[in-house]
């Protein structure tokens, strides 16, 4: 077994263990490269179709080419896509910095989702590379009545053993591929063919590393229009994955509060 | 999460196959984890662009001077408090390793918190203040990391900036750590004097630290190896679930040791059953040839239908774990509660989970202290010894034979507790009862007997072997039915072909067979049966619990048919192969039948015929209640 098959088995478990042991889960799919990842992970699991709905909490405002992204291989994928919009910017608090704001917003969207359907299991695909508050997260992560991360209860977690028993009315976050880097979700989306959006190679100079918002994202400086090239700036690179990221900047602990109130 | 890495060629995109390690950082709190951690990141040129000039803006801000430490800190609350919260995960490189950093906090409150990252790590640094010395949380992070199974450990004494860089200071905390590791069982790969926060012996050999002659933390990380899979064990496939999404019925699991191939002959545990691999099913590809090891997530297809769930074990036929509910385990306490004889618990042995009892505690200590006393109970973040009684049969193995199947955590209210070690594992011990509510019969006991015309017994036929207990025991079943009655035969070895077929001939598995047997008899005389028990029987206590459990509705017979008589008839052939010397643990040659003592009736066959003795057992019946005598039961109805 090399690397990437480690990772991925690892992943095949966490994915099978929440499917045996929560009533009913949901996979957020963003879009992005990681959850399509996921996507990918989960039909392993299930040898061939997802068994679960894939959520898109939608802001309304991520790239054309996303959307056509979604369309098209929710449909190749034989994906069951649950689409569910965000409230108005106006309802998210108005103390938050504008982009840590409209973040805030997709956080309640979710939560709306979370009412509506009653899913006690959510799967998301953060990495604990990506920010340091996510390296502290647990593969199976708690979440209070409310949504919220209170990291300073985590319950233990060792040897594949999960907590997966949220309180009534609480929900789990499901990480399947905490343990993954930037690199090997690109090293795993190249040996496995995985289909991505086009915004991640370089054009003009310039390509996205991480896919949000249009007006809280920006592209890098980058010449990598092939996935060997991405992995080759990436191991080259000291420029974190999240830098075109608007809110990660805005303040120290901007990110942090978001995650404390729920966000991903 | 604990990925077993191996060094086969990680993502790195320009080829190179660099073993990935994962390291965990531990020791008491306030001795330097963070800072050895952002040293480490900054002398190997592993930190994003930016960010020590960031956290050095953040500090000018706040009015404090920059630390190490803060690169680590990232979250707002343990800035504030100084301390590490919860287990943060660094990737970084050495000349030869990909290095995964956990950093697990100090501090005993989140203990729980360094359990979580140890658990994960093919390596250890523990970390001791020079000025401090070995402090408690230092001895019970060591204990930790030997119950984890974390077996390479290097140690560093750090601040020697603090102690003028003493030899001496070095060499007294270098020696009483390595004791103490050593009475664990675990040898320290290096012990290295350093200064994290000024640099000495992190990266470079200083002057300071001229007297030192061994590796510096960054060579000791470099000596580490990555934990291997285990395929050269035995196969173990816990089955996680069984999928039918399509016409294929595909049993999925890890497989967590060994390897496996279409067409293995398999054994599902603890039920037994026996069937061959057809398939190993994948996707996109489907199905895969070839053999799968250690570490692969698969689902595999049965050349038959099989009741099969989740929890159960896959395992190659002559090589399976033994199925028990009866369990020996060395393990850590988190919970706020103690954990004490009688606590009703949920025991997760990879994915099978069962109710479980505490049934004895010994040795509970708090690892940290150095003359320890032993408890009763076990409290939090401390270690002991636990019998466990299983509501449920599960398939283990002693952690010793198989570090990955051997070992369970322990779940109180939905939360995990808990977790160990397996250190042996008892087969055929009886369980405690967990919430087990009988349900009565729907029939009164007048109503059977009615119809029947006796009350329930057991009837207990014990003898040498051959003489003659089952013979009787036939003749009184058939006379008993002849009469209307309801009889039923238990025999001893029909039911160690079926019911005891786990149980052998040494003293604890007979007198587990007697008491099965007596349990079985027992259930049938409550319901107005006549249970006739056939067998040799030879311990006077076992009959005697016998007799306890069927109570009032035991009768002994004791078939006392001289020894000779009984070595001449052998129908079976018992003796003669005993004799032989091919038949051990055989009663009847030897002394050890012990005679019942105050039998109800005691029939020698070598002196009445078979219709003869099965008269007296009905006269004895009948005079003691259990056969109701025909005139007076006649009269009672008129």
């Amino acid at each position: 077994m090399d690397h990437l098959d480690q990772l991925e088995a690892q992943s095949i478990y966490i994915f099978r263990e929440a499917f045996a042991r929560l009533k009913k889960i949901a996979l957020l799919w963003s879009l992005g490269k990681d959850s399509n990842v996921m996507i990918w992970l989960a039909r392993k699991a299930f040898f061939g179709r997802m068994p679960f709905p894939a959520l898109h909490v939608d802001t309304g405002k991520k790239f054309p080419e996303m959307y056509r992204f979604r369309d098209h291989y929710g449909k190749e994928w034989d994906l069951d896509l649950r689409v569910e919009p965000c409230p108005p910017i106006d309802a998210v608090d108005p103390t938050l910095p504008p982009a840590a704001r409209s973040a805030a917003r997709k956080t309640e969207g979710l939560k709306m989702a979370l009412a509506k359907y009653g899913f006690d299991g959510l799967i998301a695909g953060i990495r604990r590379d990506e920010e340091a508050t996510r390296a502290k997260e647990r593969v199976f992560s708690p979440r209070g009545l409310e949504g919220n991360w209170d990291v300073r209860d985590q319950p233990p977690e060792f040897w594949d053993h999960f907590n997966a028993s949220p309180p009534q009315g609480a929900h789990l976050r499901i990480h399947p591929i905490l343990h993954w880097t930037e690199a090997d979700i690109w090293a795993y989306t190249k040996r496995e063919n995985i289909p991505i959006i086009p915004l991640y190679l370089a054009k003009n100079g310039k390509r996205y590393r991480s896919l949000g918002d249009q007006d809280i994202t920006n592209p890098v400086a980058s010449n990598a229009a092939s996935i060997d090239e991405i992995l080759i700036e990436l191991e080259q690179t000291k420029v974190p994955e999240r830098s075109g990221r608007a809110l990660d900047h805005e303040t120290e602990d901007a990110f942090e509060r978001l995650r404390v109130a729920g966000y991903l | 999460m604990n990925m077993i890495v191996t060094p086969a060629s990680p993502a790195t995109p320009n080829g190179t196959t660099r073993p990935q390690v994962r390291i965990v950082i531990v020791g008491h709190v306030d001795h330097g984890k963070s800072t050895l951690v952002g040293r480490l990141l900054h002398e190997t040129g592993s930190l994003p662009e930016g960010k020590l000039e960031m956290l050095k803006a953040v500090s000018a801000r706040r009015g404090m001077p920059f630390e190490w430490s803060f690169l680590l800190d990232a979250l707002q609350t343990e800035r504030d408090q100084g301390i590490t919260i919860d287990t943060t995960q660094i990737r970084f490189r050495t000349n030869s390793r990909d290095i995964v950093l956990i950093d697990a906090p100090g501090h005993a409150e989140f203990l729980r918190n360094m359990i979580t990252g140890a658990s994960q790590a093919d390596g250890a640094v523990l970390i001791i203040d020079a000025l401090e010395g070995v402090r408690d949380q230092t001895r019970r992070h060591g204990y930790l990391l030997h119950l984890l199974g974390v077996k390479q450990v290097a140690v560093v004494v750090n601040k020697m900036d603090r102690v003028d860089f003493s030899a001496a200071r070095f060499k007294d905390i270098s020696d009483e750590i390595s004791a103490h590791l050593n009475g664990l069982g675990v040898t320290p790969t290096a012990v290295i004097p350093i200064s994290a926060r000024d640099g000495d012996g992190v990266a470079m050999r200083t002057d300071r630290i001229g007297w030192y002659k061994g590796p510096t933390v960054v060579e000791a990380l470099d000596r580490l190896e990555p934990a291997r899979p285990l395929e050269a064990l035995s196969l173990r496939l816990p089955v996680q679930a069984i999928y039918k999404f399509d016409d294929r019925r595909i049993v999925a699991g890890r497989i967590e040791s060994g390897s496996l191939i279409a067409g293995d002959e398999i054994v599902i545990m603890p039920a037994g059953k026996i069937a061959k691999i057809k398939t190993v099913e994948s996707w996109p590809v489907t199905p895969v040839a070839g053999r799968q090891g250690a570490g692969r997530s698969v689902g595999i297809t049965l050349d038959r239908e099989l009741f099969i769930e989740r929890g159960d074990i896959i395992a190659h036929a002559g090589s399976a774990p033994r199925e028990t509910r009866r369990l020996r385990a060395r393990i850590f306490w988190l919970h706020d509660k103690p954990l004490a004889k009688g606590n009703q618990l949920l025991v997760r042995c990879g994915p099978k989970e069962s109710r479980a009892t505490v049934v004895a505690i010994e040795k509970a200590v708090d690892p940290g202290e150095l003359s320890s006393s032993e408890n009763k109970a076990i409290g939090r973040n401390h270690v002991g010894e636990i019998d466990i009684s299983l509501s449920n049969p599960i398939a283990t193995d002693p952690y010793t034979e198989n570090p990955r199947t051997g070992r369970l955590v322990i779940e109180v209210s939905g939360r995990i507790a808990g977790g160990g070690l397996v250190l042996s594992v008892d087969a055929g011990q009886r369980a405690v009862p967990v919430d087990i509510v009988p349900v009565e019969s729907a029939l009164r006991s007048d109503e059977r007997s009615a119809r029947y015309r006796h009350n329930g017994a057991v009837v207990w036929l014990t003898g040498l072997p051959a003489s003659g207990k089952s013979t009787l025991a036939r003749a009184l079943e058939r006379r008993l039915f002849t009469n209307g009655g309801s009889p039923i035969l238990l025999d001893g070895d029909t039911l160690r072909a079926g019911l005891n077929s786990d149980l052998g001939f040494s003293a604890t598995d007979r007198s587990e067979n007697i008491r099965r047997l007596a349990e079985v008899a027992t259930h049938l005389a409550r319901n107005g049966h006549i249970a006739i028990v056939a067998a040799v029987s030879p311990a006077r206590e076992d009959r005697a619990a016998a007799r306890r459990i069927a109570d009032t509705a035991f009768r002994e017979i004791h078939v006392a048919t001289p020894a000779e008589v009984c070595e001449e008839r052998d129908p079976k052939g018992h003796y003669k192969k005993a004799r032989a010397g091919a038949l051990a643990s055989f009663t009847g040659i030897g002394n050890d039948y012990e005679k019942p003592e105050a039998a109800e009736l005691v029939i020698d066959t070598s002196k009445r015929t078979v219709a003869e003795a099965a008269d007296e057992i009905e006269q004895m019946l009948k005079a003691s209640g259990v056969l109701f005598d025909e005139v007076v039961d006649l009269a009672a109805n008129i």
